[in-house]
């Protein structure tokens, strides 16, 4: 029995189970940004990153190659980002903040729709990112696809962390996230900062989407729902204030739901989902802020 | 004095609520009773869904699983048992009652978000769960009550006898929802009002403050998390009725959140809103519909009509209501 157990098959198994949580990694973080400065889970974060995908089909159906078009859009999609937060979400800031979660639902629908109204709803493809071909390392064949997938998605994830580490914006988007007053105080323009981690969220999931789109043979306007599903689990389970935690999260639910899907007959397909929350309920029963989130505390 | 004016005036809100209730079908066609029936099913499991999150402050992004507890319990007995669908009503709310407690445990432990995204992940599982167990659940295919139930008779247009009186199917329904929904809105209203309430609200503003006071937390939100998950079980079985199908694509987790639109929409922490929110929920897609039947453009109004209300009521329909309605009051208890 365990003499059977084929290791080559475990290893690439891990490898595909990567690749998904990074993409799913990507919008996690995006969805962690948003939390962190308002509290808010933003619904719609997975139909901006369609939109976005949307937008890179169009551009290289008009003749750019993916990575010009994925360059681009993320750039149109920050400034999406930030234009939504100033129209849709500003009028708000004061409300409860269910109110505010209910707006990022009216978001979904919205932009759901806008892009069936701009993009027929019919099937479409966008061309591979990377070679399909595989590739061999220690003995154990790869897809580069996969393996392009996780390096593009980290890549980004740490570009971001560099930008809040060591950018004077980045430093300042920080402190109007953890003490809005006092920002304000020193200069801190707390408002615009949130415009600018909408904007930062929207070019994230820009890259979720233009990742997950060319790994599927074809796509319409619901491909991001099931990837936001996923992306707000990982998120919670790493705590949905960390954003080390989002993509730790990330990455240990794509690990596990794959190998999950691929040994445990009983689950196949249908209970995947199901079963990967279980696991994350059982977490949070454990450790109620997820793996990396810290536990507030109140001065009562 | 001011008390007989006060009583006066509940008497009266009553008895329009009632002339209304009875009248209502008949200001609108026959077909369209049956719409303000299915208004009446979101009625029902928005008011639960208040008790919870309005009033007890514990988000629930899992209410559609909890109705289809209620709808799946009705369409089993129906069908396998031969009931009569309308008897299984309490039972359905019984069911759902047993497993919104279950749901409500984690609550114990999570709060805010971590709460919804457990709920959810109910919500979520519930249309493969429900595939997976086919032989209760008729799997994908689900089950009809049409052919098994002997009592609900014909077609659209059929007629149903009441004792000895005979409606309209569509009318049948409307009454038997919206009595149920008065019924249930009533029960919420006394739930909210007395001690019971007077906890739930003292738990959503401080649970620090709520357990030094004696309260105990645990009871207090499984019992909310079990009152609203009657209430879920209740609207799931009528929609079962109403729709005479339950499969797992009436249920899936666009419902819970639909259903949490309405009740913010509606105006948490208030129960005359949730009648706008139920409102909201049934009519406002339709609407859109009408305005252009281009893919995607009646998303496109849906989405744009909820941030649109958001973003002037703020705290929704019950919000405004009271700013409206606090001056009218307080002249009718001031002035002698």
């Amino acid at each position: 029995m365990l003499l059977a157990f084929d290791w080559t098959q475990l290893a690439q198994q891990i490898v595909i189970g990567l690749s998904s949580g990074g993409v799913w990694a990507t919008l996690a973080v995006a969805l962690v940004l948003i939390y962190r400065s308002t509290g808010v889970v933003n619904f719609a974060q997975g139909e901006m990153a369609m939109f976005s995908t949307f937008i890179a089909w169009s551009l290289v159906h008009h003749g750019l190659s993916y990575w010009a078009a994925f360059f681009l859009t993320v750039a149109i999609s920050f400034f999406g980002g930030v234009g939504i937060e100033r129209v849709v979400i500003k009028p708000v800031e004061r409300a409860p903040v269910l109110t505010v979660v209910i707006v990022t639902l009216g978001l979904f629908f919205l932009v759901n729709g806008a892009a069936r109204w701009i993009w027929s709803p019919e099937v479409r493809s966008l061309p591979n990112a990377f070679s399909t071909r595989p590739i061999d390392v220690a003995g154990v064949a790869f897809s580069i696809q996969d393996l392009g997938t996780i390096a593009v998605s980290l890549g980004a994830v740490g570009l971001l962390w560099l930008f809040f580490r060591f950018t004077k914006l980045g430093l300042a988007s920080r402190a109007a996230a953890v003490n809005p007053e006092a920002s304000r105080l020193v200069g801190v323009r707390v408002s615009w900062m949130l415009a600018l981690g909408w904007g930062l969220a929207a070019a994230m999931g820009a890259v979720s989407g233009m990742l997950t789109a060319p790994a599927l043979a074809s796509f319409d306007q619901n491909l991001m729902q099931p990837v936001l599903l996923y992306a707000f689990a990982g998120a919670v389970l790493g705590g949905l204030d960390s954003p080390l935690g989002a993509v730790v999260g990330s990455l240990l639910l794509g690990v596990l739901i794959n190998l999950i899907g691929t040994y445990v007959d009983w689950v196949g397909t249908d209970l995947r989902l199901p079963v990967a929350l279980a696991v994350i309920l059982g977490v949070l029963l454990v450790k109620p802020t997820g793996l990396f989130g810290r536990a507030e505390v109140v001065r009562v | 004095m001011r008390r007989g004016l006060g009583i006066a005036v509940w008497a009266l809100t009553a008895v329009a609520v009632l002339a209304l209730y009875l009248l209502a079908p008949h200001l609108v066609s026959d077909f369209h009773s049956r719409d303000l029936a299915q208004a009446g099913v979101f009625f029902i499991a928005i008011v639960g869904l208040n008790i919870l999150t309005g009033y007890t402050g514990q988000i629930s992004l899992g209410h559609g699983a909890l109705m289809a507890v209620g709808g799946y319990t009705t369409a089993a007995l129906a069908v396998h048992e031969h009931w009569r669908d309308v008897w299984t009503i309490p039972l359905a709310g019984i069911a759902a009652g047993v497993v919104g407690f279950l749901i409500g445990l984690p609550a114990l432990r999570l709060s805010g978000i971590y709460l919804a995204l457990a709920t959810f992940a109910f919500a979520v599982a519930m249309p493969s769960l429900l595939k997976k167990f086919s032989g209760l659940t008729g799997g994908g295919q689900g089950l009809r009550l049409l052919e098994q139930a002997p009592l609900q008779v014909t077609g659209l247009s059929g007629t149903v006898t009441v004792f000895g009186h005979s409606t309209t199917q569509n009318h049948f329904l409307y009454y038997l929802t919206w009595g149920i929904g008065l019924v249930a809105f009533v029960i919420a209203w006394l739930i909210v009002r007395g001690r019971l309430g007077r906890t739930f609200r003292a738990v959503r503003d401080s649970e620090v403050a709520a357990a030094s006071v004696g309260i105990d937390l645990a009871r207090t939100k499984t019992l909310a998390f079990a009152i609203s998950g009657v209430y879920a079980g209740v609207a799931g079985a009528l929609f079962a009725i109403q729709a005479e199908i339950v499969n797992p694509l009436s249920f899936t987790f666009l419902l819970s959140i639909l259903l949490l639109v309405g009740a913010v929409v509606g105006g948490l922490g208030s129960l005359p809103g949730m009648v706008v929110g139920a409102f909201f929920v049934e009519y406002v897609p339709d609407l859109s519909t009408h305005v252009s039947s281009k893919p995607g453009v009646p998303d496109f109004i849906y989405g744009a009509a909820i941030i649109l209300v958001m973003i002037l009521l703020p705290t929704g329909a019950g919000g405004l209501l009271r700013r409206v309605a606090r001056p009218l009051t307080t002249r009718l208890y001031l002035r002698p």
